[in-house]
């Protein structure tokens, strides 16, 4: 199979370029994109990539595979060719390439850390946890299971113009996730730190993140969250 | 490699798994210029591949639980080897440690009066193992790892910690009285090396399961913690001790968490028979995992495993029917749809043990400070080093830790190390600076990496250790077997002292990390085949064919392993709890 990969060194190379990489498969198992570049590791140690728990949890390995963000460790290569015969690696787009398929994820992170994600509560914490029904707790459903791989954030074109004022879909995702919090008490400070033109208006519904999400999670329906709790308290 | 910058530092915590990130909290909330170097950006170490929760005495499921009662059987568990101080630290002081991640945000599973939900795991009982199966399990779904790592990276952004990220710490630098005053670390992206200069180190490195070719770990658990201790002449404790998780996914590794048992799922064999029972008549599934895991390896063996092979047994759920799965085991159900390409709701799952923790470690007493015994035998502080979480043995987990309790080791730990510190430093806890030729000393193994320019390749050399440790110290073990495979290490070991970088650029280089954790991976194998091969008896975990019962009266001790002599001592388990009398030492069955 015909593996075309997306190489940088910043020492060596003056540009980017494709590498293309034959590889022979073990016959009668469906591996995931994962194990190919490991594979391929073992051929050229000096392609570089991040990796981690090799089962979709850690977000470690977030890149562009055939022309679509995903978890390589959990993109099976029968889902990824989908007919096609050989296997296209790029990084994340959008943010600056460190080497090979490893992105400089900064403004990602920056964008996190914005929103302030830790529980907020200003009342004294009682001797034991602080109670929650069922159904408080089933808000965070869809929501705390975000792993950061940024492959929402990177497939996002109103992240890519605006990466500094746009806190983007992974983001507003945790946004929202402390928001819906019966926990939390900070609401009016967290909304009001979200309120001008940039943060949160300017997604545009576009609806990548959820295509790509490799969690199944729905940023933009937590972004339509957020909107009506800003529409609401400005009336 | 002349003049290296050097950071300096209170603290430098090395890992930014649970354990580690719970110690930075406590000391940045103290106000201690504390580092965390994190060879992965935190939220991505292996803390977040636990599922099924941490294992603590809240009081929500049964009001009347009793944090002795988890103490019991915990010592139980360990096969009486773990420590009943810190057993009875861990049981006592968890609740606290739990609430306050509840504070911090953990979302929690939730019991119908709005308290965290609790299911039950493997080797729970009531009343001191009288009154049955206990569910003493605080869960968060079955992503309660995830979850846990989350809200204390997330803590620990609140406080201020200073994170550096993608950085991997080499070796310990030592000065002129033999203390620890920090260790040498490379920033990945820039390739640059530096001291990083602290009056307090702690190891929070994780496991090890990579030294095995079926392990559940992650791809970075490669035991760093371990060689760096070993690499610096201090010593490891229980090496021979890992956990062969029952349910890992035949073919990927993957974890499937206890959890399943605990909500009702059950094991078969070919014939469609509940095995378990035959085994463990009372606890059945639920008995301890070194039990369950002999017992499938035996049903291999006896020629009833499932598939064309006859090499893995199932694991089935789909009786639990898709509602209770989707809401309880969601995370389940998405890594074997992916990874065995079955569907719990309507098949079983294929499983086999498989490598998923490491109970020895670097041994520590509660404060997570670092020992080594003196010509006495007697225990003597390691001055500058600590070690929590699955890189310490405390050791609460003995010869077998039970489900749930990693979780709260770490929490628990990596607090009492942070508090400990604290404490160390505000009395005004100094050292001599090191020197320039000390500071070199910890430069020495990645010298002789970038030295050779012709050598094997780190992946050859990896996989043939895996495939060594994989066949001769496996679930069961053998004397004369064990001694091939320790000749086998030997080997090994000068081909890793002789492999070479393909790729020496400075710039996000991982090849040069593959190098340098294959030299940990070797440390960690070398200790454990030395430590199983001398410990002739069975005991938790350590099952030997040719020794098959437990040895109290010669092996009711830890090993401690000292890589100067390649050879072990023996260490007394502490049987002096504080508040509680003794658990003495009887059969263990479930």
């Amino acid at each position: 199979m015909k593996v075309s990969v997306y190489r940088y060194n910043p020492e060596a190379d003056r540009k980017p370029y494709m590498q293309d990489y034959t590889l022979d498969l073990p016959e009668g198992k469906d591996l995931m994109v994962l194990d190919v570049l490991n594979l391929l590791k073992e051929q050229d140690a000096t392609l570089s990539y991040r990796r981690s728990c090799r089962e979709g949890v850690c977000g470690s390995d977030g890149m562009n595979i055939n022309g679509r963000n995903g978890l390589a460790c959990i993109t099976p290569l029968s889902q990824a060719l989908n007919g096609k015969s050989s296997l296209v690696v790029r990084p994340l787009p959008g943010l600056p390439v460190v080497r090979d398929l490893v992105i400089d994820m900064s403004l990602f992170y920056q964008q996190y850390e914005k929103i302030k994600p830790y529980l907020q509560n200003d009342e004294p914490a009682p001797a034991i946890e602080r109670l929650q029904s069922p159904e408080d707790r089933a808000k965070l459903d869809g929501l705390y299971e975000c792993i950061l791989c940024a492959c929402c954030s990177t497939s996002c074109p109103s992240f890519w113009w605006n990466p500094e004022r746009f806190v983007g879909p992974a983001g507003l995702l945790q946004a929202y996730r402390f928001l819906a919090d019966s926990r939390d008490t900070a609401t009016d400070e967290r909304l009001a730190e979200l309120d001008d033109p940039f943060s949160v208006f300017r997604c545009r519904g576009i609806m990548n993140c959820v295509n790509v999400c490799p969690k199944g999670l729905n940023p933009t329906r937590a972004i339509g969250h957020i909107r009506s709790m800003l529409l609401k308290n400005a009336t | 490699m002349s003049n290296i910058r050097t950071m300096d530092f209170d603290a430098v915590i090395v890992g930014g798994g649970g354990a580690g990130l719970r110690a930075a909290l406590q000391l940045a909330e103290s106000g201690f210029k504390t580092a965390v170097v994190s060879k992965v950006f935190p939220t991505r170490s292996h803390t977040v591949s636990a599922q099924g929760g941490i294992t603590c005495a809240i009081a929500s499921s049964d009001p009347n639980d009793d944090w002795r009662w988890h103490m019991y059987d915990t010592v139980k568990g360990s096969d009486y080897i773990g420590d009943q101080e810190a057993i009875e630290y861990m049981c006592s002081v968890g609740p606290q440690a739990v609430f306050e991640l509840d504070h911090m945000g953990l979302p929690f599973s939730r019991t119908e009066n709005g308290r965290i939900y609790q299911r039950p795991f493997g080797g729970q009982s009531k009343d001191f193992g009288k009154g049955g199966q206990a569910a003493r399990t605080c869960a968060a779904a079955d992503r309660t790892g995830h979850a846990l790592l989350h809200t204390l990276y997330q803590g620990n952004l609140k406080a201020g910690t200073n994170f550096l990220n993608e950085w991997y710490a080499m070796d310990l630098v030592k000065n002129q009285d033999g203390a620890v005053v920090g260790v040498t670390a490379i920033c990945i992206e820039t390739g640059e090396m530096v001291y990083l200069k602290a009056k307090a180190t702690v190891f929070a490195t994780g496991g090890a399961g990579r030294i095995y070719a079926s392990t559940t770990n992650a791809l970075i658990n490669t035991g760093d913690g371990i060689g760096m201790a070993l690499r610096a002449g201090f010593p490891v404790q229980d090496m021979e001790m890992w956990q062969f998780h029952p349910t890992g996914i035949h073919g990927a590794g993957t974890l499937v968490t206890e959890g399943c048992r605990g909500e009702g799922g059950y094991l078969v064999n070919k014939d469609g028979e509940r095995f378990m029972e035959r085994y463990a008549p009372n606890a059945k599934d639920l008995a301890g995992r070194d039990v369950v895991a002999r017992s499938m390896i035996l049903e291999l063996l006896e020629g009833r495993g499932c598939g064309p092979e006859g090499d893995h047994v199932y694991l089935k759920l789909d009786h639990l029917g898709e509602k209770v799965l989707n809401e309880k085991l969601p995370g389940i159900l998405e890594l074997s749809r992916t990874f065995a390409h079955a569907d719990p709701v309507k098949e079983p799952i294929p499983v086999v043990p498989t490598c998923h923790y490491m109970m020895g470690g670097i041994p520590t007493n509660i404060g997570g400070q670092a020992l080594r015994q003196d010509k006495d035998d007697k225990d003597q502080i390691i001055d500058g080093l600590y070690a929590c979480g699955e890189a310490a043995c405390v050791s609460v987990h003995g010869a077998n830790r039970l489900g749930g309790n990693s979780l709260l080791d770490l929490v628990v730990f990596g607090r009492a190390a942070g508090l400990a510190i604290d404490k160390s430093l505000r009395e005004g806890y100094e050292t001599r600076a090191a020197s320039q030729s000390d500071i070199e000393a910890a430069l020495a193994t990645v010298q002789a990496i970038e030295s050779r320019t012709k050598g094997e390749k780190v992946a050859d050399v990896r996989k043939d250790l895996q495939n060594t440790m994989q066949l001769y110290f496996g679930v069961f073990r053998e004397g004369k077997s064990m001694q091939e495979g320790r000749k086998k290490l030997e080997t090994l070991r000068e081909r890793v002292n002789n492999v070479a970088l393909e790729d020496t650029s400075k710039a996000f280089n991982t090849a040069r990390i593959e190098a340098l954790e294959l030299t940990n991976l070797l440390e960690v194998a070398e200790a454990t085949a030395i430590a199983a091969e001398q410990r002739t008896e069975s005991r938790g975990a350590h099952a030997r064919e040719d020794f098959t019962e437990r040895d109290d009266e010669n092996w009711l001790c830890h090993t401690m392993y000292y890589p100067a002599e390649k050879g072990i001592r023996k260490r007394a388990v502490n049987f002096s709890p504080t508040t509680v009398d003794t658990f003495e030492p009887m059969v263990r069955t479930y």
